[in-house]
């Protein structure tokens, strides 16, 4: 008798249900790829879904332009492996207006992230989406479906998702609706961080403690990716240091900060992520925008 | 409140991580359900079980105590409920309106909670939160005892199939931790747990606010009580998908994975048994049987695979096998059958329509499937039967349900898998209902459909036609049956063979036990598509005049047709123009009030979004409308 299933086989089990079941009943899906460990995790699981078969559709990142530049690299490789198209999105609007995190503020995400987000769906016709995002994140993905609905408009309306029961997922739509859904809904950041580990899945290596030049900016510790292109939109070349210092998440690299830190192995970042006491979104600005509903918010604008 | 043993974690953490993470990567997991309301203090509970588990971190415990401050009910001290009270909407009002889910672990487990509301109107969100549960707990305020809340959540878990259940009574330290007060409570509560089927219980005094026997027992305020502590109790409860790995292999076939020519295999979730490369197997409802040639996963071929594992099966045979199949172990098969008796859960603001075609999803098969009169609803507070003409928004009723075509199902009360269905509106792609199937009736198992040896295609031939119905939708009063007349003559002038069925004819016979209430003009329109269906078999053309007022009914007879052979013809007449004509004086009664249900009046019409055809009366003549149908069905043969 085969032992019974561990937390992460039937957390692995469930993602690979609900990517197949997209995969056999949406016309034209999608996996957002942001390079992070989510998504690093969300592309092995698509990769295991439909082995020995290449995962039957692309990947799509809405960039930025402001990532890190091992991100970029990593992007292209992981794409390549698994033998999937990758297509980049940069909001041409945003392009031209140079829009950037220094002077545009929440401007910034929502040209680059929600509008470029928007703009690609529309533009390529997918009709259903992957995200990386889990429910323990943050208080309003606690509440969202793994399938979640979304108007012509890209809209999130709390009030009105569809019940979801057992693992019957409904994945009907009318022309120009879509759907988002979230396999890895039901995992934590521990799950993810231990997957990744089991499975021996690359990670960009900022995720690792290393000693990079930092400046510090509006009380927060950011690494300098870019030095010229930093002082160009900042006006001033910032006072750097070097500090042994790792990242918990990763977006554009001004508007993530960065965590002093001596763990250079995954072990050591678990041990690290356990022991702390902050919660993973902190670094990030998005979510303290609008008070304490500014994700909730920023979803139903469409944001991901 | 002490830490206790079940959360000695952080020194191992720091220093041993490896150590840590071996034991954390056997865990098992437990998906449990929280059923009460706000006054219960399940907030409360979840709080301090994730505030005990460390899944509170600092900026966020920072965040909670000033909002304590705020809005909490707790005075200075924290107040848990505003943790899990997750969308703004519900943080403003103070209470819980949807489903949320919350993770913690213990050195056993991993947990997933379903945070569920308790009111009636949130009987989905309930149903919800359950369908997905190994585990309910259900909370009782000691101060209350057993309310008809109690027993309506009692009775949605044990409907759908939690068989471990957990009687919490709550808020002990307001009653003194009174050993009376509990005994009496649970005394009351296995009364009706009984009567209603619930055969075992745990019950536990607790106390989510103080902490008493969440995480240790018995707590020093309760040394009557000999049980384990809650989170005891829920890292050694069976989970489901274990008792799932004893039963019969079955897998819903999810995907065919085709990379070559070579690799032929089918992908799925198993929802019960297990399987083994060798293992004879059946495919659904074909009944084709092969032998398991390998278990294909990206990790290297498998010796074994059992339920709740994502796999990919090959087989020995090139046997045909599709998305919707379902693969099961060949000598103790699950049933194939079209019609059943479910209980359902109604989820939609908009009532069941009785006779209405949904999409019903079970496993990976979606059929279209219609449901009958209820035979009762429950009252969910009283577990009264009555009588019920259709399903509102939280009422559960049992009801026969027609599929189009046969369905793998099994009871589900042996499979959640297949026997758990959704209901999907057909136009508003709305999760409209829930239901779980009860069994098949015996008509269906009996029932089989008669091969004759004169095909459809033989009569069509013979004909020298090819069939069609050209079914023609509008208002009363828009031109249907003169223009519908008027293209049967021209038809008939070119010797095809044709049958115009017209509304008020079918109703003299075939229909007039119906009247006009929604249902009735729904099952109208349904036996009129089963009469076209079977003229188009005897390989003629049918012409239809019936208002039709409803998109989800002329789509409904579109399915039974076979594909490009129902023909919608929109005989586009403004309201005001129709109601000019009243060649029946049908309008002047519905304006006056004598006909009720009168469509454009008082009852909705639906227009057609893409008909086939459409003819604007106000600018053809009939006889210009029929010359213009006919043209455009003539290349159609």
């Amino acid at each position: 008798m085969t032992a019974p299933l561990t937390h992460l086989q039937r957390l692995e089990a469930e993602a690979i249900h609900i990517i197949r079941e997209v995969a056999a009943e949406a016309e034209k899906p999608v996996m957002m790829y942001s390079i992070g460990k989510d998504s690093a995790v969300m592309l092995h699981l698509a990769k295991k879904a439909f082995y020995p078969s290449p995962p039957p559709f692309p990947l799509l990142h809405v960039d930025t332009t402001w990532k890190f530049r091992d991100m970029y690299a990593l992007r292209e490789r992981s794409a390549e492996e698994a033998g999937m198209e990758l297509l980049v999105h940069q909001n041409p609007e945003a392009q031209e207006r140079g829009i950037n995190p220094f002077d545009h503020g929440p401007l910034h995400t929502d040209m680059w992230k929600t509008e470029g987000l928007k703009q690609a769906l529309t533009m390529y016709g997918f009709d259903a989406a992957f995200g990386g995002a889990r429910r323990d994140e943050e208080k309003s993905r606690a509440k969202e479906r793994v399938f979640s609905f979304r108007t012509t408009s890209h809209g999130w309306d709390p009030k009105n998702q569809r019940p979801e029961l057992w693992n019957l997922y409904n994945a009907k739509k009318n022309k120009g609706e879509s759907i988002r859904v979230f396999p890895i809904s039901n995992w934590t950041e521990l799950d993810v961080w231990q997957y990744i580990q089991l499975e021996n899945i690359e990670i960009v290596p900022l995720y690792f403690a290393a000693e990079r030049p930092t400046f510090e900016y509006e009380g927060g510790l950011f690494m300098a990716d870019d030095i010229e292109r930093l002082e160009r939109v900042m006006g001033a070349r910032p006072a750097i240091t070097m500090k042994s210092v790792r990242f918990r998440t990763l977006g554009c690299f001004p508007l993530t900060g960065a965590v002093e830190s001596e763990a250079a192995t995954l072990s050591e970042v678990i041990q690290e992520t356990l022991l702390t006491t902050t919660s993973e979104r902190q670094g990030r600005v998005i979510d303290k925008d609008a008070g304490g509903a500014g994700m909730e918010k920023k979803k139903q604008e469409g944001y991901f | 409140m002490s830490q206790d043993s079940v959360y000695q974690t952080d020194a191992l953490i720091a220093e041993d991580i490896d150590a840590y993470l071996e034991t954390h990567q056997h865990k098992t997991m437990l998906r449990f359900i929280t059923c009460g309301s706000v006054d219960d203090g399940k907030s409360t509970l979840i709080g301090r079980l994730l505030y005990d588990s460390k899944m509170i971190f600092e900026d966020q415990l920072e965040a909670l105590s000033n909002d304590s401050k705020k809005v909490g009910t707790q005075g200075q001290e924290i107040d848990f409920a505003l943790l899990v009270d997750g969308l703004a909407a519900e943080r403003e009002q103070g209470i819980t309106i949807d489903v949320a889910y919350r993770f913690f672990n213990t050195e056993k487990r991993k947990f997933i909670v379903a945070d569920c509301p308790g009111h009636e109107q949130y009987t989905r969100n309930m149903v919800t939160g359950a369908s997905t549960a190994d585990l309910a707990v259900i909370l009782i305020d000691a101060r209350k005892g057993v309310l008809v809340q109690t027993r309506r959540h009692s009775y949605l878990c044990h409907l759908i199939g939690i068989t471990n259940i957990v009687l919490a009574v709550n808020k002990m330290d307001l009653v003194d931790y009174s050993q009376e007060v509990f005994d009496s409570i649970v005394a009351d509560y296995r009364a009706f747990a009984e009567s209603i089927g619930i055969a075992n219980f745990t019950a536990m005094p607790i106390s989510g606010f103080k902490g008493d026997n969440i995480t240790a027992a018995p707590s020093a305020n309760t040394p009557w009580y000999s049980g384990p502590s809650l989170v005891e109790h829920l890292e050694s409860v069976e989970v489901l998908s274990e008792v799932a790995s004893q039963k019969p292999f079955r897998m819903p076939v999810q995907w065919v994975n085709r990379p070559n020519l070579d690799f032929r295999g089918f992908s799925g979730l198993i929802a019960t048994g297990s399987v083994k490369p060798g293992d004879t197997v059946r495919a659904l409802p074909s009944g084709k049987t092969s032998t398991v040639k390998s278990i294909v996963t990206y990790d290297g071929e498998l010796d074994e695979a059992i339920a709740g594992q994502s796999v990919t099966l090959t087989l020995t045979d090139e046997i045909d096998i599709s998305r919707g199949d379902v693969l099961c172990v060949a000598d103790n098969p699950p049933e194939v059958a079209d019609q059943f008796e479910a209980t359902l859960v109604w989820l939609n603001d908009e009532d069941l329509h009785v006779g209405r075609g949904y999409w019903l999803k079970i496993g990976t098969q979606t059929v279209s499937a219609t449901v009958q009169q209820p035979k009762y609803r429950v009252d969910v507070n009283t577990m009264d039967k009555l009588a019920a003409k259709t399903l509102s928004l939280n009422d559960i009723g049992v009801a026969e349900v027609y599929a189009d075509k046969p369905i793998v199902f099994e009871p589900y009360a042996d499979s959640r898998t297949l026997g758990g269905f959704i209901l999907i509106d057909k136009i508003t792609n709305a999760t409209v209902g829930a239901g779980l199937l009860n069994f098949s009736l015996r008509r269906s198992q009996n029932v089989h459909w008669q091969a004759t040896d004169i095909t459809r295609e033989h009569h069509a031939s013979m004909k020298n036609q090819t069939p069609r119905v050209l079914w023609f939708t509008g208002l009363s009063g828009s031109g249907k049956s003169t223009i519908a007349n008027e293209v049967e003559k021209k038809l008939a002038l070119m010797n095809r063979h044709t049958f115009l069925l017209d509304g008020d004819n079918v109703r003299h016979g075939l229909n007039k036990d119906l009247g006009f209430t929604e249902a009735d003009r729904i099952e109208n329109i349904r036996r009129i598509g089963e009469v076209a269906k079977l003229m188009t078999d005897a390989g003629l053309i049918v012409l239809t005049a019936f208002i039709s007022p409803f998109r989800s009914e002329r789509q409904m007879v579109r399915e039974m047709l076979a594909d490009h052979e129902f023909i919608e013809i929109f005989v586009d007449t403004p309201l005001e123009v129709a109601e000019a004509r009243d060649v029946k004086g049908l309008y002047k009664k519905a304006r006056a009030g004598q006909l009720k249900n009168f469509t454009g009046i008082d009852s909705p019409y639906e227009a057609p979004e893409q008909p086939e055809i459409t003819v604007n009366t106000v600018e053809m003549t009939p006889e210009e409308a029929a010359a213009f149908i006919v043209d455009r069905i003539l290349p159609l043969k």
